[in-house]
């Protein structure tokens, strides 16, 4: 069964464009990237998902339950980060965890207990009073306290600290081990490409690519780097080209075979040809 | 019971300070009245001798000399101004408060139903109006006796009544109001609860204006006329449940499908 399956969602918020068009799938169990730069529509479709905002038109399940007739039978099995945690003033750490176990009618007091510890998370302070890190780790834990089926992450690691974002993950890894299925939202590429199967990429309200990394990385550009003088500006294909006294690299996605007869005219001390790493693929996918 | 015992105690501070300011101004009221009854002889004339603004405020029906009388003026103006407006703050600001403070993403990603979110935040105003009143009314009742004044218990009863109604309407009004809001409550809620007030005063002033005692739940919430009619004008109290019904209608019809930002 897929645990995310969206067919034709469109949002638009007035004439302004949410989504458009939208359709993904995401099997259960999967570790799934979503990738796009600010304003692409990634926190639209979550959103949607969630059944805060109605589509505009369009269908999508989740865990096989339609998102505008069974929201609540959705969330009671999802955990959700938002990007930016809010919570109400006034509140502890500890009555926030329990409110939110309240009003999902479960006792998750033992394993909001060991999150806190994992994440150092002082369950008694303040919520106000915590930083904009900390704040984070108190919606981790609202998001995984009571081990949903289904993990949607918006931006989970900002405001985290390299050692917490490597906690973090280790405990995503864990959960998805255990079978939870995890929607992974970003926009740091080298977050999905480490700990994700497959991944989406969305712009402008599209989806423009959706694969397995590996496949996403690897499309027919490669990153070639020269040390040396070649005539470069004969050749089709040639992007992000970054010419320095020592070596020149550029990604390419013409023809092998032209690339070799313009660099064997040239004088050639080395060379590589190597797969480009999601980072320039993505640039690959928003630089038309 | 989760969401209303959550609002109750993020609106206790408030209520608190509210029902504190009301019930000590109210307080102060009473115990002021066997000094002024004393003196009433020449206030009671001057009362009643300053026009249209002695209309505004019933004076020119009420004795001020007799508690009853004095009571439904002071009451008037110190719960039935402070009630209306934390009736209406308290509602205007119920469901709009979780996106103006950007919790709404917090609370709608539980599972927990939009009609569920309503029903438990409408339970909660209710019941800290109806809380608010019953001690504002026990210690106003309180003060009566330690003034040693006999309480005139029908009087008293029916005019707590009519502003509990009264704020049971403004309430559910501007709880309908708060379904469309995403800031800017506190002013909405404030600004309709005065607005209400002063439709009264200018229904008393002017008799071709009278019409707006139907409008207005400070129409039946006239000390003079519950005073003089030993009852509530059931038409008014009627028109203005319906007020607040439709409020209360158009919160549930909007919520359920508004879009959360």
């Amino acid at each position: 069964m897929d645990a995310i399956s969206i067919r034709q969602l469109t949002k638009y918020y007035g004439t302004a464009r949410g989504i458009d068009q939208i359709s993904l799938s995401v099997a259960e169990g999967e570790f799934f990237g979503f990738i796009g730069p600010n304003g692409a529509g990634k926190s639209t479709t979550i959103r949607t998902l969630l059944g805060l905002i109605r589509p505009t038109s369009g269908k999508a399940q989740v865990l096989g339950l339609d998102i505008e007739k069974d929201r609540e039978a959705i969330l009671s099995q999802t955990g959700y980060l938002p990007s930016e945690a809010v919570f109400y003033s006034g509140m502890r750490v500890r009555d926030i965890l329990k409110l939110s176990a309240d009003l999902r009618k479960k006792n998750c007091r033992e394993s909001a207990n060991q999150l806190c510890e994992r994440l150092q998370l002082d369950p008694s302070r303040k919520a106000e009073e915590l930083s904009f890190g900390n704040r984070k780790k108190v919606a981790i834990v609202c998001a995984l306290q009571h081990t949903p089926r289904l993990l949607i992450l918006d931006e989970p690691t900002s405001g985290l600290d390299p050692l917490m974002q490597k906690e973090f993950f280790d405990i995503l890894r864990e959960r998805n081990a255990a079978g939870a299925t995890i929607f992974l939202s970003s926009h740091i590429l080298s977050e999905i490409q480490h700990n994700c199967t497959r991944a989406a990429i969305i712009r402008e309200g599209k989806i423009i690519a959706c694969d397995r990394v590996e496949v996403l990385a690897r499309t027919n550009a490669k990153r070639v780097s020269i040390h040396g003088t070649a005539e470069l500006g004969t050749l089709d294909g040639v992007r992000d080209l970054k010419i320095s006294s020592a070596a020149s690299t550029f990604l390419y996605s013409g023809a092998i075979s032209d690339l070799l007869a313009v660099l064997s005219q040239g004088n050639i001390q080395d060379l590589s040809i190597s797969e480009p790493d999601l980072e320039e693929i993505f640039l690959h996918y928003y630089s038309d | 019971m989760t969401i209303t015992r959550h609002e109750l105690r993020q609106g206790k501070l408030s209520f608190t300070i509210w029902t504190v300011s009301i019930a000590f101004l109210l307080m102060v009221c009473v115990f002021l009245f066997p000094e002024m009854k004393g003196e009433m002889k020449a206030i009671g004339a001057l009362f009643s001798s300053m026009g249209s603004f002695t209309a505004a405020f019933g004076m020119d029906r009420l004795n001020f000399g007799t508690l009853t009388g004095f009571y439904a003026i002071e009451c008037g103006n110190v719960l039935g101004l402070g009630g209306a407006l934390f009736a209406s703050l308290i509602g205007a600001s119920a469901l709009s408060c979780e996106e103006r403070d950007r919790t709404a993403e917090f609370l709608l990603t539980h599972p927990v139903s939009r009609v569920r979110i309503t029903t438990e935040k409408l339970a909660a105003v209710l019941m800290q109006i109806t809380a608010m009143n019953l001690i504002i009314l026990s210690l106003s009742l309180l003060s009566m006796a330690l003034i040693s004044e006999q309480i005139p218990w029908k009087e008293i009863l029916l005019m707590h009544l009519a502003y509990f109604l009264m704020q049971i309407e403004l309430a559910g009004i501007c709880f309908g109001i708060s379904a469309f809001l995403r800031r800017g409550s506190a002013g909405i809620g404030l600004g309709l609860a005065t607005i209400m007030y002063f439709l009264n005063l200018i229904a008393n002033m002017a008799d071709r204006a009278e019409f707006l005692k139907y409008i207005t739940p400070f129409g039946y919430c006239e000390g003079a006329d519950i005073v003089s009619d030993g009852a509530l004008n059931a038409v008014r109290v009627a028109v203005g449940m319906v007020f607040a019904g439709c409020g209360i209608l158009a919160a549930y019809l909007k919520y359920c499908k508004k879009d959360i930002h």
